[in-house]
């Protein structure tokens, strides 16, 4: 979509969509489906780097998933790499650029299936970059598999019954993990499911990206977000199911720094 | 500076640094590490960071990261964890992202690996392989040119004997000519202005500004290769020029058979050698010229048999080309037995030329 007309005034219409682009949002066509949390916490994240002034500073790396496709709507230098190798990229980076603000925007197929050594070892060397993770529990962008963070029960295309532990293993919580090791910083687990969970996500969001720049360590943001299609559910089912299966098993919240 | 004896390591790891290069990652592993050692040693008095990385794949990605954000850069392993590599190297030929490999190879089986890759994609890599010390060091400093004049990966395919031998050398900067700007480095300090910029490998630009899209893109680094495998092969012959047979061998194996091809020389046989310095592109002008009077075409490797494909190719079935060479399992490639001993060769070549081309 674009907000340019060949003459007169923009409609109302049009003025409605400009001034509801997040800063450093670029307009444009992107892929993603109805109820999809991916571009909630998308604005959020440019909301935080405009606002922490970080703009001409910022360096995103991200992996592979549906998010990617965003990368052409913001005006941020941005660096698309292998599946769950982007804090293994942002390191290199942020080691030769160590006055950028580096950052890895990476989903939970991305970074807890494929990439969880690059994760776990970027936040023990405690690097002084801030990952942020969109856990929807699931491979959304190849159509709804397991991942490695999909929870007990959860039914996905390569989990038709449900996620059994017996079969499938128990789901990674990597925010936690992460928190574990003695170079992390900040860890935080939050949703975009509703309101309040998106003001406080947007919050933990601003205490990484300080934490990190300002150098004290390794930070970690995690966001559960909604994938009604890679669950089986209606539209505006998703919510819903984020907050009655997913926060179960993850927890909302500061997990450590504060 | 005067020539000093060095190990090739730790040659090699100055003349990288002489070269600008800043960022090093690595992965220990035999004949590898030493380079790793040299550059964690000499790395930060040279204001660079060398990374102890935690798996080949993490150190060639933070490689990869490093140069796209424009510093020179470098990783390296031998075949197993080169292998571990590919798809990094792949993606930073499609995404253009220029660096350094060193591979401290165990012997000479992974020509096909340095060659032809085993990523994804249509993608070359420039690779040469040095017969000594002194050659790793001019080659190191030639590679960092070469990655950034084409925006590329680039391969050193070096052993155990480059990596252990103690040769004196002399470390000074070398000026290759001009390099394009990097322009496309990513720095950070264009968000917000309209002209942030974006690296990936399908191409695709930014909202603002789209790229070529991955058909185009694609297309236009399938020529760059071809530019690149008429513009940069490299190769030296010795005693070609009337030569019945000519001996094909590369790497530190080289110098063996040109030390045979002196002493048959010596002895009226006219025998020449042909080294390809560089595996690819692979010099196959030079190669078909310098056998134009050969009936007979030798190719030494210590492997089952890789380069000859290629010296096949070149030779277009003119004349028939016989492997010389042999697999090696151990540690270094090159000392397992009789493999790399003068003698051997010569009673190989001679067995093979028959004794009438002999006084």
């Amino acid at each position: 979509m674009s907000v340019g007309t060949s003459g007169g005034p923009p409609s109302a219409a049009a003025r409605k969509v400009a001034e509801a682009l997040a800063p450093l949002q670029l307009s444009g066509e992107h892929h993603l489906c109805p109820g999809c949390g991916h571009p909630v916490a998308w604005r959020l994240l440019l909301e935080v780097i405009s606002e922490l002034e970080l703009s001409t500073k910022a360096i995103g790396v991200v992996g592979h998933g549906c998010y990617t496709n965003i990368v052409s709507l913001a005006d941020i230098d941005f660096l698309q790499c292998l599946h769950g190798r982007a804090p293994a990229v942002a390191t290199g980076v942020k080691r030769v650029r160590p006055e950028a603000a580096v950052f890895t925007l990476q989903g939970d197929g991305d970074l807890a299936s494929e990439g969880l050594a690059e994760v776990l070892h970027a936040a023990a060397r405690g690097e002084r970059i801030t990952v942020i993770m969109l856990n929807n529990g699931v491979f959304g962008d190849t159509g709804g598999q397991m991942t490695a963070a999909s929870v007990v029960g959860q039914r996905t295309k390569t989990s038709l019954d449900g996620r059994e532990p017996e079969d499938h293993g128990y789901p990674v919580p990597v925010a936690d993990l992460v928190a574990a090791l003695p170079g992390v910083a900040y860890v935080a687990r939050g949703a975009v499911n509703n309101a309040g969970s998106i003001a406080k996500t947007k919050r933990y969001m601003k205490r990484a990206f300080q934490v990190a720049v300002e150098g004290e360590g390794f930070s970690f943001v995690e966001v559960l977000t909604m994938c009604p299609t890679g669950w089986f559910l209606p539209t505006a089912d998703g919510p819903g199911y984020l907050e009655g299966t997913f926060e179960k098993t993850f927890p909302l919240g500061a997990l450590k720094g504060s | 500076m005067p020539a000093r004896l060095l190990q090739g390591s730790d040659a090699v790891a100055q003349a990288a640094i002489a070269a600008g290069c800043r960022f090093f990652a690595g992965y220990p592993m035999l004949p590898f590490t030493d380079l790793l050692e040299s550059m964690a040693k000499r790395m930060p008095a040279a204001g660079g960071v060398c990374m102890n990385a935690e798996s080949e794949i993490e150190a060639v990605n933070m490689t990869l990261g490093a140069g796209a954000a424009g510093s020179r850069a470098a990783t390296g392993s031998c075949g197993q964890g080169i292998a571990l590599m590919q798809e990094a190297i792949a993606e930073a030929a499609l995404n253009e992202v220029p660096f350094v490999v060193f591979n401290m190879a165990r012997g000479q089986q992974d020509y096909f690996q340095c060659t032809r890759g085993g990523g994804w994609g249509d993608y070359r890599t420039i690779c040469l392989a040095p017969k000594d010390v002194t050659e790793a060091v001019e080659q190191t400093q030639l590679l960092f040119h070469l990655a950034d004049l084409y925006r590329a990966p680039v391969i050193m395919y070096g052993d155990y004997l480059i990596s252990h031998t103690y040769m004196s050398v002399d470390v000074e900067p070398v000026e290759f000519g001009p390099l394009p700007p990097k322009d496309w480095a990513l720095d950070g300090t264009r968000g917000g202005t309209g002209r942030s910029r974006q690296i990936w490998t399908w191409a695709m630009g930014k909202a603002n500004d789209p790229g070529p899209g991955p058909d185009l893109h694609w297309q236009r680094i399938a020529d760059k290769f071809e530019d690149v495998a008429r513009a940069e092969q490299r190769w030296e012959s010795f005693s070609c020029e009337d030569a019945d047979t000519v001996i094909v061998s590369f790497g530190t194996a080289a110098p063996f058979v040109e030390q045979v091809v002196g002493e048959l020389r010596s002895d009226g046989c006219p025998v020449g050698a042909f080294r390809p310095v560089s595996l690819w592109p692979f010099p196959e002008a030079a190669l078909s010229d310098a056998c134009a009077s050969a009936s007979k075409v030798l190719v030494f490797e210590v492997n089952a048999g890789q380069m000859i494909d290629d010296v096949r190719l070149a030779i277009g079935g003119r004349v028939p080309v016989v492997p010389i060479g042999r697999v090696s399992i151990d540690f270094s490639g090159m000392r397992q037995g009789e493999i790399l001993t003068v003698p051997w060769i010569r009673d190989r070549v001679r067995g093979l030329i028959g004794e009438g081309a002999l006084r």
